[in-house]
C-alpha cells in the first residue's frame, strides 16, 4: 500500500427502502431491530450506519451473505442508488452535493463498474462493448482504438475483438466487462460479485488473473463478494457485512485470527488458516542468537543450558550468516575451531514475513530446526518453529502472540 | 318507488348536448389546423406514394415483391407471394391493391411517427403510462367504424380521413409494445450504461431502443395488420382501393366482386404480415447469456 491516501470515505451511511424512509428514524433510535421495522412499517433497512475508508490502490473487499446490503452499499458509491442519510466522500468531494452534471463526469472519469451479470450489449461486438465507456464520453479515433485494444489484451481476449457477445462463454463475457471498466482509465474500480456467476474452475482462474493484473494496473478497487475464501484471497482489507451493518474490518489475517464476534468466528471456521495466516504473526526471537565473533565453546554451553538444538549466527549488521546445530558445533569444536562464525553453516531454510504458513510446511517437514525469517538484505527478523506453525494452522486457535 | 333512480338526477341528456357543443366548437375553431393536416398528409405523403406505386408496371411489382420476400423471409415464401400477386393481376385488382397499400403504408408511417415516441415516453414515466393505458384500452375496445365519425367531422370525406381513422385504430400496438419492450430491457445493462455516465438520451439511443427492437418490431407488425384491416372499413368514407370493391359487392349484392376483392385483401395481409415478421426476426439482437 502506498501513502495511505483515502480515496473513498464513507461515514454513517444509511439506505432505507420504502415509501417514506424518513419515518423510520424514530423507531431506529428506540432500538427497534431491522426485522421489526420491516414488519411494522414495511420499510427495509438495507444499509445501517456503515462507515469505512478505502485507501488508494488497495483492494477493499466487502463480504456478506445475500441480503447483507453489500450490493446496495456499492451502488451508493456511484449513486446508482441514492443514500437515505450519511456521507460519501470520493477523493474528498461529497457525493451527495454533486449535481447531475458533476455526477456524470464522476461516473465517466473517476469510477467504473463491473457487474455480476456482465451488463454487456448483446448486439455489439467485443470491441464495441469495451469502447462503450469511451464512446459515452465522446471519444473516438486512433487513440481510442488503442485504449480499447490495450484493454482487450490486458484481459486476455486478443483475437476475439470482432466476436459477438453471444458467441462467448461466461468467463469471456466477464473479461469483456472488465476490459470495458479498464479502458476508461478510472482510478476507482467497483466490482459487484464479478466472478459469482461463473463456474468454480473459471472463477479460480479469473481470481488468479485478477491478482496478476493488479501487479501492472494500479487502481483502488472495491470488491463485493459472498465468498469468504475469495475475499481472503483477493483483499488487502476485508469488511464483513451482516444485515446491513459492518461487523468487522481488517486484513485477511486479522479476520481469521481475531474474529470480532460469533458470526465471524462461525464463518472463518472452515477457512484453511494456512493460506491466510502469515509468518509474521507467529514469529519469535531465536532462543540462541549470537554474533559470529563469539566463542564457540561458550555458545555450546549456552545451547545446552537453554536446551535448544540450533544457534543463529549473525554478523555486525544483523544479517544472518548461518546456523549451527549442537552436533555441528561439537564437531567443529573438536576440529579446533574457536569462533562460532566459523562453525556456522551457510545453507539454511528461510522464509519471509509475508509468506502464508502453508508454504512453510515443506521447510519443517523433515527437520524441526526453526526456520529463519529474513527481511531485506538477509537481516534476521525472527524465527518460526514447527510447533508454532502447526498450532497456528489448527482451526479454532488464535496464533500464539508472544513477545 | 325507492328502487328507481330519481329522474331529476339523470343528466345524460345534458352531457350529450355538452359534448356536441364541444365538438362543434373544436371543428369550427380548429378548422385551419385540421385542414393543414389534411393537405399535408395528402400532398406530402399519400398522393406521391400512391402515384409511385401505381406507376410501377405490374411485373415490376411482382418481381420486387418476390425479391424482397426472398431476402427477408425465404425462397418458398417469395414464390407464394409472387403467386398471389399474379392471381391479383389476373383478377384485375392490382391497381386497387396498390391504392390500399398506399393508404396502409401512410397510416403505418404516421402511427410510427406518433406512436414510437409516445411509447418511449410511457416507458420512461410511470405517471404517463398510467394516463395512457386506459385511453389505449378504450381505443382497442371501440368498434373500428366508430372512428369514422370524428374523422369525417374533422377532415371531411376522402382518403385523409380514412388514414386518420386508421391511425387511431392501429396505433395502440406500437405504443404498447414500444413501452413494453423498453421496460423489459435487461436492467443490468441499463445499470451498466448509467454507471459509465450515459445521459438519458445516450441510454435510450445506444441501449434501450436497440435492445427493445424485437418487441418494437412486433408492435409494428401488429400495427400494419390493423391498418390494413381498417382501410377496408375506411372505404366507407371515401378511401379508394380494395375496400371500395368489397363495399360495392356488399351494396349491390354482387357476391363475386366482394369475394375476389376480399381474397385479395387476405393475400395482401399474408404478404405484409410475413414480411414484417421476417424483418423483425432478422435483427441480430439476441437475449444476453
Amino acid at each position: 500500500m502506498s501513502e495511505e491516501n483515502v480515496n473513498i470515505l464513507c461515514q454513517n451511511l444509511w439506505k432505507v427502502f420504502g415509501p417514506d424512509p424518513e419515518s423510520v428514524w424514530e423507531l431506529v433510535n428506540n432500538g427497534v431491530t431491522k426485522q421489526e421495522i420491516l414488519e411494522q412499517t414495511g420499510h427495509v433497512i438495507a444499509v445501517k450506519d456503515v462507515s469505512f475508508e478505502v485507501h488508494e490502490n488497495e483492494i477493499f473487499v466487502i463480504m456478506g451473505l445475500s441480503g447483507s446490503g453489500k450490493s446496495t452499499l456499492v451502488r451508493c458509491i456511484n449513486r446508482l442508488i441514492e443514500p437515505t442519510k450519511g456521507t460519501i466522500l470520493i477523493e474528498g468531494i461529497d457525493l451527495a452535493q454533486m449535481n447531475d452534471e458533476q455526477l456524470k463526469e464522476l461516473r465517466r472519469h473517476k469510477l467504473s463498474m463491473v457487474f455480476q451479470n456482465f451488463g454487456l450489449l448483446p448486439h455489439r461486438s467485443v470491441v464495441d462493448n469495451v469502447a462503450f465507456g469511451l464512446e459515452v464520453r465522446g471519444e473516438k479515433g486512433k487513440e481510442t482504438e488503442e485504449k480499447v485494444a490495450q484493454a482487450v489484451e490486458q484481459v486476455g481476449l486478443k483475437g476475439w475483438e470482432k466476436s459477438r457477445i453471444h458467441e462467448l462463454s461466461g468467463g469471456m463475457q466477464q473479461r469483456v466487462g472488465l476490459a470495458r471498466a479498464l479502458a476508461v482509465g478510472s482510478e476507482i474500480l467497483l466490482m459487484d460479485e464479478p466472478f459469482s456467476a461463473l463456474d468454480p474452475l473459471i472463477r479460480r482462474q479469473m481470481q488468479d488473473e485478477f491478482i496478476n493484473l493488479r501487479a501492472t494496473v494500479k487502481k483502488t478497487v472495491v470488491f463485493i463478494t459472498h465468498d469468504l475464501l475469495e475475499a481472503l484471497k483477493l483483499g488487502d482489507r476485508v469488511a464483513i457485512m451482516k444485515d446491513g451493518e459492518i461487523v468487522q474490518i481488517g486484513t485477511p489475517q486479522e479476520i481469521v485470527s481475531q474474529p470480532a464476534d460469533d458470526y465471524v468466528s462461525e464463518f472463518v471456521k472452515d477457512v484453511p488458516r494456512g493460506q491466510v495466516i502469515l509468518v509474521e504473526s507467529i514469529m519469535e526471537q531465536p532462543p540462541v542468537l549470537v554474533g559470529s565473533e563469539q566463542n564457540l565453546e561458550t555458545v555450546i554451553k549456552g545451547m545446552r543450558t537453554k536446551r535448544v538444538t540450533a544457534a543463529f549466527v549473525i554478523d555486525g549488521d544483523g544479517r544472518l550468516k548461518g546456523i549451527t546445530t549442537m552436533e555441528q558445533a561439537e564437531v567443529s569444536l573438536s576440529n579446533g575451531l574457536k569462533k562460532v562464525g566459523e562453525a556456522a553453516q551457510p545453507e539454511f531454510s528461510s522464509t519471509s514475513p509475508d509468506t502464508p504458513l502453508e508454504q512453510c510446511l515443506p521447510l519443517v517437514a523433515d527437520d524441526d530446526t526453526p526456520v529463519a525469517v529474513l527481511g531485506d538484505q538477509q537481516r534476521l527478523l525472527g524465527v518460526i518453529t514447527r510447533s508454532a506453525i502447526i498450532r497456528a494452522m489448527q482451526s479454532g486457535n488464535a496464533p500464539h502472540d508472544e513477545n | 318507488m325507492w328502487f328507481d333512480f330519481p329522474e331529476q338526477w339523470v343528466f345524460g341528456w345534458e352531457v350529450i348536448k355538452f359534448i356536441d357543443q364541444v365538438v362543434d366548437w373544436v371543428v369550427i375553431n380548429f378548422d385551419p389546423f385540421f385542414s393543414a393536416i389534411n393537405i399535408g398528409v395528402l400532398r406530402g405523403i399519400l398522393v406521391p406514394l400512391e402515384k409511385l406505386l401505381l406507376w410501377f408496371p405490374w411485373w415490376v411489382v411482382i418481381i420486387v415483391v418476390g425479391l424482397i420476400g426472398w431476402r427477408i423471409v425465404s425462397a418458398k415464401f417469395a414464390g407464394i407471394a409472387m403467386g398471389f400477386l399474379v392471381l391479383m393481376t389476373v383478377l384485375g385488382l392490382v391497381d386497387f391493391a396498390m391504392m390500399t397499400l398506399a393508404l396502409t403504408l401512410t397510416a403505418t408511417l404516421l402511427c410510427v411517427a406518433v406512436g414510437l415516441p409516445m411509447g418511449i415516453v410511457a416507458a420512461k414515466s410511470n405517471r404517463i403510462d398510467g394516463l395512457i393505458r386506459p385511453i389505449l384500452d378504450g381505443m382497442q375496445t371501440m368498434p373500428s367504424f366508430v372512428y369514422l365519425i370524428p374523422a369525417l367531422m374533422l377532415f371531411g370525406l376522402g382518403k385523409v380521413p380514412a388514414v386518420m381513422a386508421t391511425c387511431i385504430y392501429a396505433i395502440p400496438p406500437i405504443i404498447r409494445l414500444t413501452n413494453l419492450g423498453i421496460r423489459q430491457v435487461d436492467p443490468s445493462v441499463v445499470e451498466a450504461a448509467q454507471s459509465f455516465g450515459a445521459t438519458p438520451w445516450q441510454l435510450l439511443l445506444k441501449v434501450q431502443v436497440p435492445l427493445a427492437l424485437p418487441t418494437i418490431l412486433a408492435g409494428l407488425n401488429q400495427t400494419v395488420m390493423m391498418a390494413l384491416a381498417m382501410v377496408v372499413i375506411a372505404s366507407m368514407i371515401g378511401a379508394s382501393g380494395l375496400g371500395v370493391e368489397v363495399l360495392k359487392g356488399i351494396a349491390r349484392l354482387e357476391v363475386g366482386r366482394g369475394f375476389i376483392a376480399g381474397i385479395s385483401i387476405v393475400f395482401m395481409a399474408i404478404i405484409l404480415d410475413r414480411m414484417s415478421q421476417g424483418f423483425a426476426r432478422r435483427q441480430p439482437v439476441r437475449a444476453a447469456a
